[in-house]
């Protein structure tokens, strides 16, 4: 299905990897396509060995899946297909010196077994250099949760060798966005986090824009402009139930979660002026947050649920400030750096905020590190927005433009490396990455 | 869909729906000499919206609500949402409209340009919105004859990510309704 992009320690210097399209088919919906556009100098070799039981190939193929995961992290460069001479399904069908002659550190085999009424999959993470055996386990599975499985398998592979908990069994929630303008079609999308299984959550002709997940990751609060005025929505994904949680006159815009999932901050407006307020969502209690001429929006929480972060531009241009819900009258003003800072978004740890800036001419992604007000750009293009932390603050996943559409793309969080999951179709836009919570 | 394709082809045979195209920044008449700063927007002499040899099975109301049409868009400056001189015989014209017809409403959308934050630029439409509005109310329509709304960047009116484009989206619609 897919092509595999091996990048050897010999080349693992080289500047570009050729574009590279990974191809996700899933018919009748806008698919998503990782294209490495950037080389990852440090990436570490590892084989992923198409896995026993099952034909290479589909889109079940284990193997292939795992292998892409990593690939997205940044972090590693697995070993093209064609160049694996031997397929071992398990530790001890491994001869070691193949691989370390393919330049491979680590190696990842398995097969897929009847198991019951479902399957099961094995697999066994080992080091090329030394033989020791990292990993191996046994995970129940079935035929339709075969890639689940093989994202589980990626996550876990990541941890055991970066000691950081994989994210590649999360989702992203996005928006596409069909026709010209002004006749278009929006949809609110969720997709695996590697762009696969997108499903349509919502559809309009009229926009929609700004989903956020709930923290336990069940719930998505948007805005939609269905009844020819903006209002704030949450909808329930399992059961796709929503209400209408904001619909006052003027802007409904701009939710964001509380940490404890029970409220939300909004924008709303009063006679064009936005503020930020907070909404209980079991009481619907309405609380005021900043009351300023300027236009205050995009507010985000802090981890302790004490303050928000936001958007404001009292001071000329936008930039990002902070506010105590228990002292709201004075917000202190956050970005000192660039002429633009705006929709300030915080990252697992509660110690970064990932924000547009306007950064040499371009609209761009940055992360600021709240301890020392550093701000560090990641990306290098020039309408960059709407950036959102992975949930273990690893990638920052973000809208961009190309060839005069929206796609989306993926940086680490130090700015080692940027990439783009692009759709084939249409406009993608307003990525949000769902928090780990229950999986689902 | 198709609803809307019927009700834009009724509309248009009617006349109300000011061609698709909408009027660029330097096709409007420059105002007044003498007009006041662009900032207020009350300097308008009103002498704007040409008149059009509408069917003669228009109303009154209808015919003026064709002349004004013709110029229904006001564009502005990049993060600004000062109206321009020569835009404000067209928000008088308009207002003109709206004061000597008391069932006439008006919806101002306003919208951006896709550079930056989305959100932040809701509130940026908002603006432009709020502008044109007080500049109404300051010309004698009443408050509850206008609504505002703000669609930031998500309803360009063209497409493209040069200035050509950006200078077409940085606008306040006036939608009228009777």
């Amino acid at each position: 299905m897919q092509a595999m992009v091996a990048t050897r320690k010999s080349r693992a210097g080289a500047t570009l990897l050729a574009l590279v399209s990974l191809l996700f088919t899933m018919p009748g919906h806008a698919q998503l396509r990782l294209d490495i556009t950037q080389g990852v100098r440090d990436a570490v070799p590892i084989a992923v060995v198409p896995f026993g039981g099952q034909a290479e190939g589909g889109s079940n193929d284990i193997a292939a899946v795992v292998a892409n995961d990593l690939r997205m992290s940044g972090r590693f460069a697995p070993l093209e297909r064609r160049d694996m001479v031997t397929r071992p399904t398990s530790g001890a069908e491994i001869r070691f010196e193949d691989w370390r002659l393919l330049n491979s550190d680590f190696i990842v085999v398995g097969r897929v077994e009847p198991d019951g009424a479902g399957l099961a999959v094995s697999f066994e993470l080992h080091n090329v250099q030394t033989g020791a055996s990292l990993l191996a386990q046994r995970l129940p599975s079935n035929e339709k949760g075969l890639r689940a499985t093989a994202h589980r398998i990626a996550d876990l592979v990541f941890e055991r060798l970066t000691g950081i908990p994989g994210a590649f069994s999360t989702r992203i929630a996005y928006v596409a966005v069909d026709g010209k303008p002004p006749a278009q079609r929006y949809r609110l999308i969720v997709a695996d986090a590697d762009g696969f299984n997108p499903r349509t959550v919502l559809e309009s002709r009229e926009p929609i824009m700004s989903p956020a997940w709930s923290p336990d990751g069940q719930d998505l609060a948007y805005v939609s402009f269905e009844g020819k005025a903006s209002a704030v929505y949450v909808q329930r994904l399992a059961t796709g139930q929503r209400s209408r949680v904001s619909a006052r006159a003027g802007i409904n815009g701009a939710p964001a979660w509380s940490p404890d999932g029970r409220g939300l901050a909004l924008t709303l407006s009063r006679d064009g002026n936005l503020d930020i307020y907070t909404l209980d969502l079991r009481t619907q209690t309405l609380t005021r947050v900043t009351s300023d001429e300027a236009i205050d929006t995009e507010a985000e929480w802090s981890k302790d649920g004490q303050s928000l972060f936001f958007t404001s531009d009292r001071a000329g241009n936008a930039q990002v400030y902070r506010v105590r819900l228990d002292d709201s009258r004075r917000a202190e003003r956050v970005t000192f750096t660039n002429g633009y800072n705006a929709r300030p978004r915080l990252s697992p740890d509660g110690k970064e905020l990932a924000m547009v800036t306007l950064d040499r001419g371009g609209y761009r992604i940055a992360v600021m590190d709240l301890a020392s007000r550093n701000l560090r750009v990641l990306t290098d293009a020039r309408q960059d927005e709407s950036p959102s932390f992975a949930p273990n603050g690893a990638l920052v996943i973000y809208a961009t433009r190309e060839g005069g559409r929206g796609s989306l793309a993926i940086a680490s969080s130090d700015g080692a490396f940027q990439q783009r999951l692009s759709s084939d179709q249409g406009d993608v836009r307003d990525p949000a990455w769902q928090p780990f919570g229950p999986r689902t | 869909m198709k609803l809307m394709h019927v009700l834009a082809v009724a509309l248009l045979s009617l006349g109300l729906v000011a061609c698709s195209k909408p009027t660029k920044p330097d096709q409007t008449t420059p105002p007044p000499a003498d007009s006041g700063a662009a900032t207020s927007g009350l300097g308008g002499e009103g002498a704007a919206g040409a008149g059009t040899g509408a069917a003669t099975a228009l109303t009154p109301q209808q015919q003026a609500l064709a002349a004004i049409q013709q110029k229904n868009v006001i564009y502005f400056e990049y993060d600004s949402a000062e109206i321009r001189q020569e835009y404000v015989p067209v928000v008088a014209a308009h207002a003109q409209y709206l004061v000597k017809y008391p069932t006439a409403r008006v919806r101002l959308e306003g919208h951006t340009d896709e550079r930056g934050s989305r959100e932040y630029n809701i509130g940026l439409g908002e603006r432009r919105a709020q502008t044109v509005r007080r500049a109404l109310l300051a010309q004698g329509v009443a408050e509850s004859r206008i609504t505002t709304v703000s669609y930031g960047e998500e309803r360009p009116a063209v497409e493209g990510s040069d200035e050509a484009a950006f200078a077409q989206n940085r606008r306040v619609e006036l939608v009228h309704a009777q």
